[in-house]
């Protein structure tokens, strides 16, 4: 996927997460902080870059800020933050999420 | 040395009561109370009134390395610790050990003192905002020893904490020092944990901000233990030490987890005219009241007793005559705190008549059913109420120990999850109550029963309530929110978590920060 | 990953609970409230500019939540919305039971839906028909058509009005009584039973006035509405209870149920029961007092 612009997804309510996804030229940089990083930390850390593999992208910046969100929120923002810094809003390859 | 709770305590901290052998463990010892230091009045007397807090904390003697007592019937409206302590600090006095019934958020000042090296003991049945951050991050000097209500009487009348001044802030007061809970301008309803202070005590001074005539009878704390009476302006914030009234939850998560105690409790013989009950204050804890009373006039039943912290639902129950008397050691609204005041069927009792195990029988040991609130509940049913998940202190175990070791049945009533933290869980942060003093835990995913408590279980089927194991709910509960990792420790322990007979139940060392690799 | 299993075309559907899909927040909880369905929103409870973020929690709370046998159904995006073609695309993908129409007026909107969940099936390689749908009438041009929209597929489980728009269309505001829809309700009454599908009706919103809400669910059971629509989990206690059978039904039922089995052995069509004449015609209904019995916990025998 061809990351265009800057752009987020979430918000900072309890259970959800923000992101913020921007193209990049040196593989992932990743920015975690959590609430709950001490049980979660490694366990958020593997879903967001096993999501972002899965949509194909090598080289951005991604901001995460947990508010304890469960696994499937945080796959759910970081796919609808990467598809809008794609500008990409419909047509979305569901059955390869 | 590993204790029943299989937590292993470091030798060095080890005292004389050894660690956690089990509930009872020590039931049936006797033992001879500690001496009370007391000052002969021979003399016709005048008034004991000070003119000030300083006044007081200078007739007292107060030197470095002495041990301060405060209660908490205040709650988040506290003035009486925090101002006394900055009198302390103000004369130069250090190395100042705070032995209270409870510390909170209206205690932020003394969470200064400790980085301060002001404070360097804490003694408390609670510990939450700043004040749980600071010693967490291992700032105090000594670990802060953590007691339940009873475990912390009992403490004092063997002689674990010797207090050299209490400070006592009471709603009235007269000159000789006969405090009352009621009358004032900011009313707590009772002065329970306070009243072993009293009677313990090098010095007591009374801190009040009305005034009233002799005799202010019947008194909670009695003049002839009062060295000082001091009169200030205001001794807290009404408006946070009672809240109007507590309001009945809506939410529907909480009214489903009260209704199905109220159903687990009427499974049980225990249901019947004359039962005994204590709940917490918890939104669903205190919704079960709601659902106790159709029962109950179905059932044709009263209730002999309500005992513990009271709110105003338990009050409704004993003005429509379904409870035949409240026996009161905390008010958690105006309602209760006006009942307390008025009512002739509701009783102030002492921390001690209320929960110590270390005298000849506490109203706890009589109680039928209680129902009480959880950070944490593990597969073993031990109960966290005083660490958070990411290992910081911020809880109370407060009566909870001392009511679940007493009462026939202990129903703790949790959500299975809240956000992404499971509260079923493999190994709980910090024991705080022993799992076999739990008995049936309820959530809104389910209701499991201890297996040492097969009857329970065989009254619930007899009954038609679904139940599965902990283990089951723990599982459900990391399906849903994934498995989470152990926390991570540094080696020094902050805090010293006393069972109530005064064994070591558990240590809470300093959280390690987390970095990302 | 969740498998949903093949949604049933005629369920016991007293409560649908709406929850909008794009607070994370909400959607692991609802099984444990009870409600029969779950009305996950892509349309009024998200804001247009999240409309995406939905579909995307939407697509994941499907696949990794186990709702179990409550029924999942998706509220989509109008037909007048750049919204409802991907709408249907994540539900068919994700697996949802069924799709709410919003805003039908038409016949022909159920039928355009239609083809794009089937093209969805195609799409993503799901059973052919698997997808149901209903529709929310919120005009009084869909009230007129309810009888067309109803019979419109043989995906249509239901038909539910809507009355927020409606209300206002008609200028008028909710009544005690509730004579201000009542004509409504009537058609969408019969035009469902007309067609043979099931029939909702719309939520009640002041959650304080639990006595209103109670003496409209009484007047949705008296008509002949299968369920409704609500906005907060505490309505559904209420629902079930005031929806469920009297003991005395119940035992009627059951005797009628065992009777015309009994009766059909032996070949013989018309005889009493309790003093009344009873055929085959009495089945159906006591077939569903059973099934609502054992819904509300009331019926532990053997039917």
């Amino acid at each position: 996927m061809q990351l265009i612009n800057r752009a987020m997804a979430g918000t900072l309510e309890s259970s959800d997460a923000q992101i913020s996804i921007a193209p990049g030229k040196d593989g992932i940089v990743l920015h975690i902080q959590s609430t709950v990083q001490n049980q979660y930390g490694r366990a958020i850390k593997q879903s967001v870059l096993d999501t972002l593999s899965k949509l194909g992208i090598e080289n951005a910046e991604v901001d995460v800020n947990d508010r304890g969100a469960l696994e499937c929120t945080l796959r759910a923002r970081v796919e609808c933050a990467a598809y809008r810094s794609a500008g990409i809003e419909a047509g979305i390859p569901w059955e390869e999420m | 040395m590993i204790n029943k709770v299989g937590r292993d305590i470091p030798d060095e901290l080890i005292g004389r009561h050894g660690v956690y052998m089990g509930a009872g463990y020590r039931d049936g010892e006797t033992y001879t109370k500690c001496g009370v230091r007391a000052r002969i009045c021979e003399k016709p007397q005048g008034s004991k009134l000070v003119g000030s807090i300083r006044e007081a904390i200078e007739k007292c003697g107060m030197k470095d390395g002495m041990t301060v007592s405060f209660h908490h019937h205040f709650r988040d409206g506290d003035y009486v610790a925090s101002m006394v302590m900055k009198e302390i600090k103000a004369m130069g006095i250090k190395d100042v050990t705070i032995a209270a019934s409870s510390l909170g958020t209206a205690h932020d000042a003394i969470a200064d003192m400790i980085e301060e090296g002001i404070v360097t003991g804490i003694q408390t049945s609670g510990i939450r905002g700043r004040l749980g951050e600071v010693v967490s991050a291992g700032k105090l000097k000594t670990p802060a020893v953590i007691r339940s209500h009873g475990g912390r009487v009992r403490a004092i009348e063997e002689g674990d904490v010797h207090i050299d001044v209490a400070f006592i802030g009471a709603p009235t007061a007269d000159e000789f020092g006969n405090a009352r809970a009621v009358g004032g301008k900011s009313d707590c309803g009772v002065l329970s944990y306070a009243m072993a202070d009293a009677k313990y005590a090098d010095h007591v001074v009374i801190i009040t901000d009305t005034l009233v005539p002799s005799p202010n009878l019947p008194a909670s704390i009695q003049g002839i233990d009062v060295d000082y009476v001091v009169c200030v302006d205001a001794i807290g914030d009404p408006a946070k030490i009672a809240a109007k009234a507590a309001r009945m939850t809506n939410d529907v998560r909480e009214l489903t987890m009260a209704a199905r105690c109220a159903d687990v409790m009427a499974a049980t013989p225990y249901f019947a005219d004359g039962f005994t009950f204590q709940t917490g204050a918890g939104g669903p804890s205190l919704a079960v009241n709601r659902y106790l009373e159709p029962k109950m006039k179905a059932k044709n039943i009263t209730m002999r007793w309500a005992l513990g912290g009271i709110s105003a639902p338990t009050v409704t129950l004993l003005e429509s005559g379904l409870v035949n008397a409240i026996i009161d050691t905390q008010d958690f609204d105006q309602v209760a705190v006006k009942s307390a005041g008025e009512n002739a069927r509701h009783f102030e009792i002492s921390a001690s008549q209320y929960a110590n195990p270390a005298n000849k029988g506490a109203f706890v040991n009589q109680l039928d059913f209680v129902i009480l609130a959880a950070l944490e509940v593990d597969t073993d049913f031990n109960v966290n109420v005083l660490t958070g998940s990411d290992g910081v202190l911020r809880g109370a175990p407060g009566g909870h120990p001392d009511a679940a070791a007493g009462a026939k049945c202990c129903i703790i009533v949790t959500p299975l999850m809240r956000g992404r933290m499971a509260t079923i869980c493999e190994h709980v942060v910090t024991v705080t109550t022993p799992g076999e003093c739990v008995d049936v835990v309820v959530t809104d995913h389910g209701i499991a029963v201890n297996p040492s408590r097969p009857d329970i279980a065989a009254w619930l089927d007899a009954a038609g309530i679904e139940h599965t194991t902990i283990e089951k709910l723990k599982e459900l509960a990391y399906s849903i929110v994934g498995t989470p990792e152990p926390l991570e420790w540094e080696d020094k322990v902050v805090a010293v978590l006393e069972a109530r007979d005064g064994s070591i139940l558990d240590v809470v060392r300093q959280i390690k920060p987390y970095r990302f690799e | 990953m969740i498998q949903r299993k093949k949604p049933e075309r005629f369920r016991l559907r007293r409560t649908m609970i709406f929850l909008s899909a794009q607070k994370p927040g909400l959607i692991k909880d609802p099984l444990i409230y009870g409600a029969d369905s779950l009305m996950l929103d892509l349309e009024d409870a998200v804001a247009e500019n999240q409309k995406d973020a939905a579909r995307f929690s939407l697509y994941h709370a499907l696949k990794t939540v186990d709702y179990g046998d409550t029924e999942v159904i998706v509220r989509i995006n109008g037909l007048d919305t750049p919204h409802w073609r991907e709408d249907v695309r994540v539900c068919v993908a994700a697996g949802a039971d069924g799709v709410r129409i919003a805003k039908c007026e038409s016949a022909g909107d159920v039928i355009a839906v239609e083809k794009a969940v089937e093209a969805a099936e195609e799409e993503f390689r799901k059973e052919k028909g698997r997808t149901l749908l209903m529709a929310a009438l919120e005009s009084p041009k869909g009230i007129l058509n309810a009888q067309e929209i109803a019979a419109a597929s043989g995906r249509m489980f239901g038909i539910a009005i809507s009355g927020g728009d409606l209300r206002r269309t008609m200028q008028v505001s909710p009544v005690r009584g509730g004579i201000e829809l009542n004509t409504a309700r009537g058609l969408v009454v019969l035009a469902a039973r007309a067609a043979g599908v099931q029939c909702f009706d719309t939520v009640f919103t002041d959650l304080n006035d639990e006595e209103g809400f109670r003496a409209e669910v009484l007047l949705d059971k008296q008509m002949g509405f299968d369920g409704k629509s609500l906005v907060n989990p505490r309505q559904i206690a209420a629902v079930h209870e005031i929806y469920a059978p009297s003991e005395k039904e119940i035992t009627a039922a059951e005797k009628i149920v065992r009777a015309v089995r009994e009766n059909a052995a032996k070949g013989v069509g018309v005889f009493t029961v309790d003093g009344k004449m009873i055929d085959i015609a009495f089945l159906p209904g006591a077939e569903r007092t059973i099934a609502l019995a054992k819904a509300c916990g009331m019926y532990k025998g053997e039917l």
